[in-house]
């Protein structure tokens, strides 16, 4: 619930970036459906945490000094809407200056997604679909199997 | 099904909306904001809001799991073909130029395209990860 509402936060935010097309996906996929696969994953497992008899100090540790490192590094980027940062002055021009001529969509983002950065968009799109796939394989099985572990049972198939 | 009327009337009136407004973002991503993956989202909820106040069963039975699997499959398998069929033409992978005599229509049509591909696969993803989870209720 509460990764929810920070996504849903966070959709504000961009939106006042005027970054409409991540505020969308933010507020579609991190506020909508995360949520829901989230609050169902929380439903499948037990209410019962199991108690840790180990000291969390290592883990704290190595999470502590990744999380300083990655503060560091937020040092060494250029100052927040800086002209001459390399975001600014790499390919970004190329693409809003020639990206609606050459590709005749007005959304640049949508050119860039899509055919400047096809390749990646396909990556995307086969993360996604190996994800789906993924949960498919791993929670039918285990479900198949359980039922045939009960035998006493019949085998209806309207339930499924 | 849900116990309150209000819910299920509501809900009733909704889904068709948003699955309008899953439509629109799909096939206007090109002019304003939006595209294949929010759209595929978008109507995914729609589904998902139906399973939810009706009955986890019954939006089973109208998508069916292996037409779900079908249709991710055959949205990469579009998305991947508009990259090949650029091949065939005689350009380059997933360069949509050649599509169309024209090389700026080529790409537009490229890139709805396979947006359409995107979107196909997202929803479909997103629908099959829901009821994987919650039919083992």
């Amino acid at each position: 619930m509460l990764l929810g509402i920070y996504s849903l936060l966070m959709a504000g935010l961009w939106v006042v970036l005027d970054a409409v097309d991540v505020a969308f996906t933010e507020a579609a996929v991190g506020a909508g459906a995360t949520t829901i696969l989230m609050l169902l994953a929380i439903a499948l497992t037990g209410r019962k945490e199991k108690r840790v008899r180990t000291r969390p100090w290592m883990p704290l540790a190595i999470s502590l000094a990744t999380a300083g490192l990655l503060v560091y590094a937020t040092l060494g980027m250029p100052n927040f809407g800086a002209v001459d940062a390399p975001a600014q002055t790499h390919v970004g021009p190329y693409y809003l200056e020639r990206g609606e001529t050459e590709t005749g969509v007005p959304n640049v983002v949508t050119a860039v997604l899509a055919s400047y950065r096809g390749f990646d968009t396909l990556g995307e799109v086969t993360v996604i679909f190996t994800a789906g796939m993924g949960v498919l394989a791993l929670l039918s099985g285990a479900y198949r199997r359980r039922r045939s572990e009960t035998p006493d049972k019949p085998a209806s198939g309207n339930e499924a | 099904m849900s116990d309150f009327l209000v819910l299920r009337v509501v809900a009733k009136l909704l889904i068709p909306f948003i699955l309008l407004f899953g439509f629109y973002v799909q096939m206007h991503g090109d002019y304003g904001p939006g595209g294949g993956f929010q759209a595929g989202v978008i109507i995914a909820a729609a589904f998902i809001l139906y399973a939810i106040v009706f009955n986890v069963g019954t939006a089973r039975r109208v998508v069916p799991m292996n037409v779900l699997v079908t249709i991710a499959c055959l949205g990469v398998l579009l998305f991947a073909g508009v990259g090949i069929a650029n091949l065939i033409f005689g350009g380059r992978f997933l360069e949509y130029g050649v599509l169309s005599h024209n090389a700026t229509h080529g790409n537009h049509l490229g890139i709805i395209i396979i947006e359409i591909g995107v979107g196909m696969t997202v929803a479909a993803v997103i629908m099959i990860i829901f009821f994987s989870l919650a039919r083992r209720r």
